[in-house]
């Protein structure tokens, strides 16, 4: 097997540059990463911030603006987005430009994209003690729209519910875009000044991948892009997770046609864990593939529900099942998903099962990185996770599991939460 | 095998045709871990009203039924190809459109071993009376999963109101009382007919030798035996250029509005080159008219119609097209308004040949950048072939379009009579 290239760390004041030289891809793709611990009362902010950020700048004072200029970049791509990671918000701002070599000109792409994000993030419109108002304005109703449309896609509200009971009381409850009710009241000065906060003390990891040449890239980054040094980054902080004695039971009403039953498991290993790559097949087994137990016996054998699947949050130890069913099959669809995790418990688990588990995965990693965007985002979980794991440590890990150590990551697996959307006056 | 090699974009396409008829295409992509294939049906949901082959009697089937095939032919007598594939390393998948039924893998070893999995289990159907009854219920949740997303209800919402008889109007899944018309026998019907290998496109893209793709699918084809290729007879009723309805009306459980708006296309019977062009100067004409550079796209969002969710695209096949624009809104009917002002104002005010020069640069990055994707590549050029046209073209094509020609798809395609618009409103409302 050919390595997977490993990225060029480069220290520099105030942020950390990872650079990745490959020639696969026609465009250079530079993803800027800025995290900091969920903070209550900041989650809406930041979540506005991340909006206005991509508003205007002072050379670029409006979204207008800003798209003639990508555009003549021959389509550039620009997007900011927001998003937990385990028990951080993170602010994502992220370019994709051509590769020079394939254009007809000799425009500078790379360049004016690395002077363009420098602007975004040094310079974005204000006059000194705010940001302007009429875009801050914009970005509210977008933001609010945005939560909304949360709500209007029941799939994704099954998951904000489900994280909410589950994670009571803790950080990781609060969405990643923030709450409806809070975004009004929020001054352009406010915004503002925690701007001024974050670009002073957050973490910053910015990645650069494509046909580049580091040396250069690096120095033009580190020319075009000046921060202070970051004074104390904050840890993954730890939340002691408590299981609970008794499963907890959460039905919601509304006037939808097909039910939506979400389950929360616990465990107490998350992304950094050596037993990681343990979960990561277990949960393949369980449910995060289309030869899993999940699939087989929710979907072909009982014929309940069109998906039936399983996935792990890396960074806060949980393992959520997702299905759509018929309202009047919530007890036997729940009986056969406690069935299946019985079976995993008890190791009830064939060879064959975990064989081709570890090839799925396997080939999942390598997909990854035929993507830059979702390279960068395997890069990025280590970081978070304050780990070193490259690719190729990543597969042998998973590659070594064995059905003892699946036992044991088993015994750390506990329900937690049952949710359950259902129709209206359905029983 | 045929070669070429397309300059620019630094790529080399494959291709032949099998005796049976069967179109092979293979682009090599150094560097990649991946590779991707599609095994390409021209049948979709459209295709309801047709000869069977070996008969000369036209037969109508029950809506939903080509989606349900495509379910269907993942299980075998021994199980179903899903465990293959898994053993093998690959993801497989498929999916239905209106007018093309893809089956699909992706792995990053194994791949001639999957390549044959692939071609195999598309040609060797295996229904029975209890296989299907059992799809039934796992279908039926798939179409209740679409009933509850506004934007799937949106999109067909409009497209019903643009046709009167058009069998796109239809949800591709069918409804949960067409599928219970589904037999082993009509889904056998439709196999023999739409599946024969003329009628098929294979498509490898990824981490391969051309060479030996080539004589795999040659030996594989040639230890099967198909019928010589007949042309299929498929049947579509008249459809007037008027859309059938000018507004509709759907209440859902959401809190934000949703509104699409769409233009009917009066004469969507081009091929080749010139649905290229019609198709490619929609694209920089819809993005001139909407796109986020655009004076229309800042008004709107200024006034508060439009977030991030507003899009527009144009689709065309053989005998159907149309264009929609729409998205998340807090007035609908203003957004449907103001919408089509602003097409009439660009009428008469002409084209800007600037900003057009601007679009195809940006036209161009966005096709090299999706050229990173072998996803799009695969499913892209299949769907261009099938309507005659040539994937490795775009570029070169969107450098030959004018002003003027954008001026007369403007005046062809956005006119009242072929306007409508579809809304999503808040129940409690």
């Amino acid at each position: 097997m050919t390595k997977t290239k490993e990225p060029r760390i480069i220290p520099t004041e105030g942020y950390t540059l990872h650079l990745v030289e490959t020639e696969k891809y026609k465009t250079t793709t530079i993803s800027i990463q800025i995290k900091r611990k969920i903070e209550e009362e900041n989650v809406t902010k930041r979540s506005l911030l991340a909006q206005v950020l991509k508003s205007g700048t002072k050379s670029y004072p409006s979204s207008l603006h800003i798209h003639r200029l990508l555009e003549d970049m021959y389509g550039a791509g620009f997007v900011t987005s927001i998003a937990k990671k385990g028990d951080y918000q993170i602010i994502t701002i992220r370019m994709d430009v051509s590769n020079e070599k394939f254009l007809l000109d000799n425009t500078q792409l790379l360049e004016q994209s690395l002077d363009f994000l420098a602007e975004v993030l040094l310079y974005p419109l204000n006059d000194g003690t705010k940001f302007d108002e009429s875009n801050v304005k914009k970005e509210k109703r977008v933001l609010k729209q945005k939560i909304q449309s949360i709500y209007d896609d029941k799939m994704r509200f099954a998951n904000k519910r489900l994280v909410e009971e589950m994670f009571k009381g803790q950080s990781y409850a609060q969405h990643a875009f923030g709450k409806e009710e809070e975004v009004e009241s929020i001054t352009a000065e406010e915004l503002f000044d925690y701007y001024k906060d974050v670009i002073e003390k957050d973490e910053i990891d910015i990645y650069i991948i494509g046909d580049i040449n580091g040396e250069e890239v690096g120095r033009k980054v580190q020319s075009s892009l000046r921060l202070n040094e970051r004074i104390n980054t904050d840890e993954a902080p730890v939340q002691e997770v408590t299981a609970r004695h008794q499963e907890n039971v959460v039905f919601d009403e509304q006037d939808v046609k097909q039910g939506k039953l979400h389950i929360g498991y616990r465990t107490s290993i998350t992304f950094a864990d050596p037993e990681y790559y343990a979960i990561q097949v277990f949960n393949g087994i369980f449910g995060g593939f289309s030869h899993s137990k999940l699939f087989l016996n929710v979907r072909e054998k009982a014929s309940l529900a069109y998906y039936a699947v399983s996935r792990i949050e890396s960074h806060v130890g949980a393992l959520f099942v997702m299905s759509g069913i018929e309202f009047k099959n919530y007890e036997k669809a729940v009986s056969i998903i406690k069935e299946q995790m019985d079976h995993m418990k008890s190791g009830d688990i064939t060879d064959s099962e975990l064989s081709q588990t570890k090839e799925m995965i396997r080939n999942q990693l390598l997909e990854s990185v035929d993507n830059p965007n979702s390279w960068v985002d395997l890069l990025y979980h280590s970081r978070v996770a304050g780990i070193r794991r490259s690719i190729d440590e990543w597969i042998e890990g998973i590659q070594a599991v064995t059905m003892e150590d699946i036992r044991n990551v088993a015994d750390t697996v506990t329900l937690d939460t049952i949710y359950f959307l259902k129709g209206e006056g359905q029983k | 095998m045929n070669e070429s090699y397309y300059d620019q974009l630094k790529e080399t396409l494959y291709s032949e045709t099998l005796d049976n008829g069967l179109h092979v295409y293979i682009l090599p992509k150094e560097g990649f871990n991946k590779t991707y294939a599609t095994f390409t049906t021209k049948y979709g949901s459209v295709d309801n009203h047709f000869t069977p082959l070996g008969s000369d009697k036209p037969v109508k089937v029950p809506d939903g039924i080509a989606h349900f095939l495509e379910h269907k032919l993942f299980e075998k007598e021994d199980g179903d190809v899903f465990q293959d594939f898994s053993k093998q390393g690959a993801s497989a998948n498929a999916f239905t459109s209106f007018t093309r039924t893809a089956y699909l893998f992706s792995s990053t070893s194994n791949v001639k071993e999957n390549l044959k999995t692939l071609i195999d289990f598309v040609q060797a159907p295996y229904f029975t009376e209890k296989t299907v009854e059992k799809e039934k219920g796992i279908i039926g949740q798939e179409i209740e999963m679409y009933d509850d997303n506004p934007d799937w209800r949106v999109y067909f919402g409009v497209i019903e109101n643009m046709f009167h008889r058009h069998p796109v109007k239809i949800d591709i899944a069918g409804t949960i009382s067409s599928i219970a018309k589904i037999s082993k026998d009509s889904l056998y019907t439709c196999y023999e007919t739409f599946y024969h290998p003329s009628n098929m496109l294979l498509f490898v893209v990824g981490n391969v030798v051309p060479e030996e793709i080539i004589s795999l699918v040659k030996e594989n084809q040639s230890g099967k035996e198909f019928t010589p290729p007949e042309k299929i007879e498929r049947f579509f009723e008249e459809e007037p250029p008027e859309v059938a309805k000018k507004k509709s009306v759907i209440k859902m459980t959401v809190q934000t509005p949703k509104c699409m708006v769409g233009f009917k296309q009066a004469t969507p019977k081009r091929f080749g080159d010139e649905r290229l062009k019609y198709e490619l100067g929609m694209n920089l004409l819809l993005d001139y008219l909407f796109g986020q550079s655009s004076e229309n796209y800042e008004e709107l969002y200024t006034e508060g119609l439009i977030d991030q969710s507003f899009s527009f695209d144009y689709t065309e096949e053989t005998e159907f097209g149309f264009s929609l624009i729409g998205g998340e809104t807090s007035d609908p009917d203003r957004l449907t308004d103001r919408i089509f002002e602003m097409i009439e104002a660009t009428k008469s005010k002409g084209i800007d040949t600037e900003a057009i020069d601007r679009l195809k640069k940006k036209k161009m990055g966005s096709f090299l950048r999706s050229m990173n994707s072998p996803e799009y590549i695969a499913n892209q050029f299949t769907r261009f072939q099938f309507g005659d046209m040539n994937l490795f073209k775009v570029v070169e094509m969107y450098d030959k379009i004018t002003t003027e020609d954008l001026q007369n798809i403007l005046n062809d395609h956005f006119k009242e009579k072929a306007f409508t618009s579809c809304q999503i409103r808040p129940k409690n409302s």
